[in-house]
């Protein structure tokens, strides 16, 4: 009998199991958690129905923090940052328990009006740095952060 | 948080476990030293006082872990060791870095170039300490606004200001990855937290607490991981994965000496490594305690211990 378990689970092995743990990167399709206190992102979150990435805005299109991302939330494309990941970050870099997301508009004024999770340091270097002048001001979202880590 | 204080008599039998736990990690150490260990021991338990170890090598293995090279042959480099040994030493003199353990609340206050206040403050308990030599490291967990954050520091950081230790105590598993998949009160703790003083001579205190997991997908597969620290493993599993477990298990391995004696530094280059780093980290202890002393009496807190 145990043979016979051991033949199968070795069979099953071959048919693609992974065993190697996931990187937890955010790619195209990966499923967000709206942090800030937006009608939309309140209403897609308690409703089970989270954001998804459609596009990541970098050459390599993986998500790293303070990257701009357009998600598919309730039916509409909106814009948001990426304020915490969940995949391994370098030293003294907060690493979270989920991929967060504030949503913003195209100027870079967030939708909501308060984080209601601990935001990374880190992310206000990040911020400005992406912030031109003439451009979208980003930093703005950093007024509505509760907290930093 | 629960915080679960033992009576005397169950201090002395978690000593006497990590004694015992102490002289199987040990395996290169000869015989002998084990047999003197157990006779310290039943000395101890005939006159009944606490004391720690006499012999530096036994004790100083556990509170400072990475002055021990990795037992890997291809990254041995003896003078590259040196070398680090002598600036790990230099940067103690520097800051004060405390005994701990995984399991221990830390709050870590490093110099941030991004931060409003130039300085930043973290609390939470270490779920992991790995790497030897300059390269050490440890990852704190804290749940913060019910969001589950980790961050990972370098012990040796030049950027760190002070690690301070606000509750000194050991758990019953090495690594607590586990806890990313409890329930959040398990590892959530405030930022303003009190430092908790032990009183001195006192074994390190092992929280025999057993956290429950939250309902799968989990992020490993605990149940293979013979955890002593989770008590509901039991309920989330299928007869599948017990049968898994069972196929996956490895009852061999305890009898790998060579597989221990590949993971562990001999006995001989430890003496070696610890008659170099011995002096003056005593030195460095007693100075520090001395200075502390100072402060309490210049400052005296109600009580104390």
């Amino acid at each position: 009998m145990f043979r016979s378990l051991i033949n199968r689970l070795s069979s099953a092995q071959t048919c693609g199991i992974h065993t190697t743990p996931s990187l937890n990167e955010v790619r195209l399709l990966t499923r967000l958690r709206v942090v800030d206190n937006s009608e939309i992102g309140k209403r897609a979150m308690a409703e089970g129905k989270p954001p998804k990435v459609i596009c990541v805005y970098n050459k390599k299109r993986v998500g790293l923090i303070g990257d701009r991302v357009m998600v598919a939330i309730k039916g509409q494309k909106k814009k948001g940052i990426l304020v915490g990941l969940k995949q391994n970050q370098k030293v003294k870099v907060p690493k979270f328990d989920s991929n967060n997301i504030v949503l913003i508009d195209d100027n870079g004024t967030p939708l909501g009006t308060r984080i209601h999770v601990p935001i990374p340091t880190i992310l206000r270097t990040i911020l400005k740095e992406r912030t031109h002048a003439k451009g979208a001001d980003y930093t703005k979202l950093l007024g509505i952060a509760t907290r930093f880590v | 948080m629960s915080v679960i204080r033992k009576s005397s008599l169950d201090i002395l039998s978690v000593g006497k476990w990590i004694l015992r736990r102490d002289c199987r990690l040990l395996s290169a150490v000869p015989e002998k030293v084990e047999v003197a260990e157990k006779a310290q021991e039943e000395i101890e338990k005939l006159s009944g006082r606490k004391r720690r170890f006499n012999n530096p090598v036994l004790e100083y293995r556990h509170v400072y872990p990475e002055f021990l090279p990795d037992p890997n042959p291809k990254w041995r480099n003896s003078l590259r060791e040196k070398m680090e040994r002598a600036d790990m030493l230099k940067r103690r003199s520097q800051i004060d870095i405390p005994e701990f353990y995984v399991g221990s609340i830390l709050a870590v206050t490093i110099s941030d170039p991004h931060a409003q206040g130039k300085t930043n403050r973290f609390v939470g308990i270490c779920i992991e300490r790995k790497g030897c030599g300059l390269r050490a490291e440890f990852i704190l967990r804290n749940v913060v606004d019910h969001q589950g954050v980790e961050v990972k520091y370098e012990l040796y950081d030049p950027t760190i200001q002070s690690i301070q230790v606000l509750r000194l105590e050991k758990r019953l598993d090495d690594k607590l990855y586990y806890l990313r998949d409890a329930l959040p009160e398990y590892c959530t703790f405030p930022q303003d937290m009190d430092p908790e003083m032990l009183p001195e001579g006192t074994p390190v205190p092992l929280n025999p607490v057993q956290v429950k997991l939250k309902p799968k997908p989990w992020l490993e597969r605990w149940e293979r991981q013979d955890l002593k620290g989770v008590s509901n493993i039991e309920e989330h599993l299928k007869e599948k994965d017990r049968v898994r477990r069972e196929l996956r298990k490895t009852p061999w391995e305890k009898y790998d000496l060579m597989k221990q004696y590949r993971k562990t530094i001999p006995a001989e280059d430890q003496t070696e490594i610890w008659s170099e780093v011995y002096n003056q980290l005593q030195q460095m202890r007693v100075s520090r305690k001395k200075l502390s002393r100072k402060r309490l009496f210049t400052t005296p807190k109600p009580q104390l211990g």
